[in-house]
């Protein structure tokens, strides 16, 4: 029998992963939900912005926060770059033709990375202590990261509530033909989307740095959990994802203390699986 | 249509001789990426067989590595015959491919959220033979044990021309399967189903019945493809036969040629295999992933320019330059 404390302790590490999952799926969600097209690659771009942060904190020995601020702008660029150059060609295109071409992308930045800085796993050492709660051993790198999302998110949240353009993107994600009725500008709606969208890729990439090591495979990591998550909490809806981070993080924190990692992840998948069939628009989704 | 048939002929019989054409050396490496070739056309054209009528699968991993795996620990460790293993394994896949497809039939699992399912049940077998790694050999992979003497029995032979003549018969009998299903009812079944599901079953068309069918079909080949691959290259590994990255690399080969047409995923597997081997001799071990980065580059540019396939852009071409020549003619005896 597993000493509860143990649960207690994955219980909470489960909580701090859930807060990463969340903001990675928050900035894709909003690109899915906005765009409709599946970005395949965008934990990938993630990884681009990791390698920043390593490079500027390890090599040239800038202060994180201020590597952090460039992976953002990084993040930005490199999601106004993706929409430009690939998906505004296709934006007319069969799904499974806008699919492959973020897929091409994936393997692109994969081997790209691999030549570049070859396979090794790079880590930025940071002399945070790790917290002993009633017998529980927290990360405070963890904690850290989890708090920086939450704001994040919380200010994504002001955006798109409070701002004319976040009010624009919002209406796009809930009916794309009335939005260019009322006037607003659709290519303008998709630039500002795929570049906050980008933008949280790149902070993501910052928030992961601390608690990961990058390599270039990175992506292919993360990057199946955090569509799952997308597709869980209903394409598009914000509130589901968030509560779909936590529900997969738990399940892998918890099952991969009881049982082993990858059962972990294999539980976690074969949920998403039956999700999909039970509740197909997503946990909040209304059974229709 | 007479050409054509004069030129497939002409192709059979160059691919029939092939093994004893003057290579000048090169005769043992042209074999293996033929091998390969001939293989991964076949289990690309098992993808196609899903993937032209809009069920476009990420997962085919899955039924891939449960093929390999199958015989391979069958017969490493209960000595049984790949045949018989080839055939556990196909069997297995169709239930894998009916637990699966079964369901998202039945709840109207369709497009996006398709390929997501699937994607999640490729990750899920690489996973599971990873996380048994006590008799799967985890992420290390597993070697097929050699047999005490080469046979037909084992299915292993010394002698890459027999694999050669192996790997053609599984192709031809791949295009044959294709052509069968290009013929029949199940076509326009799935064609109507693919373009709207609801107005197919209103006229009658058993929905879940063909797609649960199609699944089976392709899942079964992409399995026997699965085998044939793990008999050539006698290793399998989660990573190179399980998961999104090969169930990827399926899609893009059958994609870039075109998944419309009997020779398109032929024609897109032996281009992307054919690429990377040259990449991989330009550059060689100097820069690592410089073959593969221009790899992705290239796929990215051939899905954005020429989203029909080369082999379907290739048709239409030839098909719009005929029907051109014939309306000058008609115009000039008019």
């Amino acid at each position: 029998m597993i000493d509860p404390i143990f649960l207690l302790e994955a219980a909470v590490n489960g909580v701090l992963l859930g807060g990463v999952l969340a903001l990675l799926a928050l900035g894709l969600n909003l690109i899915f939900g906005v765009i409709d097209i599946v970005w395949i690659a965008y934990v990938d771009l993630v990884m681009v912005c990791m390698y920043l942060v390593y490079f500027l904190v390890m090599v040239y020995g800038w202060p994180l926060w201020l590597a952090g601020v460039l992976s953002i702008a990084l993040g930005a660029l490199l999601g106004l770059g993706v929409h430009l150059l690939i998906i505004t060609p296709i934006l007319g295109s069969a799904p499974v033709n806008q699919l492959l071409a973020t897929g091409g992308l994936l393997f692109f930045l994969q081997s790209f990375a691999t030549f570049l800085w070859t396979t090794d796993h790079r880590t930025v050492r940071l002399a945070l202590p790790i917290l002993e709660v009633g017998g529980m051993f927290v990360s405070f790198a963890r904690l850290i990261a989890f708090a920086i999302s939450l704001v994040a998110m919380l200010g994504l949240w002001i955006f798109l509530r409070r701002t004319y353009i976040g009010t624009a993107i919002r209406a796009v994600s809930q009916d794309r033909e009335a939005m260019a009725l009322m006037g607003a500008d659709p290519q303008r709606v998709y630039f500002v989307t795929s570049a906050v969208g980008g933008a949280m890729a790149g902070l993501a990439g910052a928030l992961l740095i601390i608690q990961y090591s990058v390599h270039p495979f990175f992506g292919a990591a993360f990057g199946p959990l955090t569509f799952m998550i997308c597709v869980l909490g209903g394409l598009g809806n914000m509130v589901g994802a968030f509560i779909a981070s936590f529900i997969m993080s738990e399940i892998i924190s918890i099952s991969g203390v009881v049982i082993s990692t990858e059962m972990g992840y294999v539980i976690a998948f074969l949920v998403f699986i039956v999700m999909m069939f039970a509740r197909p628009g997503g946990i909040l989704a209304r059974r229709g | 249509m007479s050409l054509g048939r004069v030129a497939g002929a002409a192709l059979l019989a160059l691919l029939a001789l092939g093994p004893y054409l003057p290579m000048a050396g090169m005769r043992q490496y042209v074999l293996h990426v033929m091998i390969q070739i001939l293989i991964w056309s076949f289990i690309g054209g098992a993808w196609s067989l899903m993937g032209r009528f809009g069920l476009i699968s990420l997962g085919h991993g899955a039924f891939l590595g449960i093929g390999a795996y199958t015989s391979t620990l069958l017969w490493n460790f209960h000595g049984v015959t790949p045949w018989v293993g080839g055939v556990v394994a196909a069997a297995l896949t169709i239930v894998a491919a009916l637990v699966v497809a079964y369901p998202c039939s039945r709840f109207q699992v369709v497009g996006h959220y398709f390929a997501l399912v699937t994607l999640a049940v490729g990750e899920v077998v690489r996973l599971l033979i990873i996380a048994e790694r006590n008799w799967t050999g985890g992420s290390l992979g597993l070697s097929l044990t050699a047999a005490a003497s080469d046979g037909p029995l084992a299915m292993q032979f010394a002698d890459k021309r027999v694999f050669y003549y192996a790997a053609l018969v599984l192709w031809l009998a791949g295009l044959w399967v294709w052509h069968r299903v290009d013929r029949s009812m199940a076509r326009s079944a799935m064609e109507a189903i693919g373009e709207d599901e609801t107005a197919a079953a209103s006229v009658g068309i058993h929905v879940t019945r063909f797609k649960v069918g199609i699944t089976m079909l392709s899942a079964a080949l992409t399995a026997i493809g699965g085998v044939a691959y793990a008999q050539y290259i006698s290793y399998v590994n989660p990573d190179t036969l399980a998961g999104i990255g090969v169930s990827l690399r399926i899609v893009f080969a059958v994609v870039l040629g075109g998944m419309y047409s009997l020779l398109g995923p032929t024609v897109g597997t032996a281009l992307t295999i054919a690429l990377a081997e040259y990449l991989r001799v330009v550059f060689g071990l100097r820069f690592i992933g410089m073959a593969e980065t221009i790899y992705g580059l290239l796929l990215i540019l051939f899905i954005i320019f020429l989203p029909a396939g080369i082999y379907g852009s290739l048709r239409e071409l030839i098909t719009r330059l005929r029907s051109g020549v014939i309306v000058a003619g008609s115009a000039r005896s008019a």
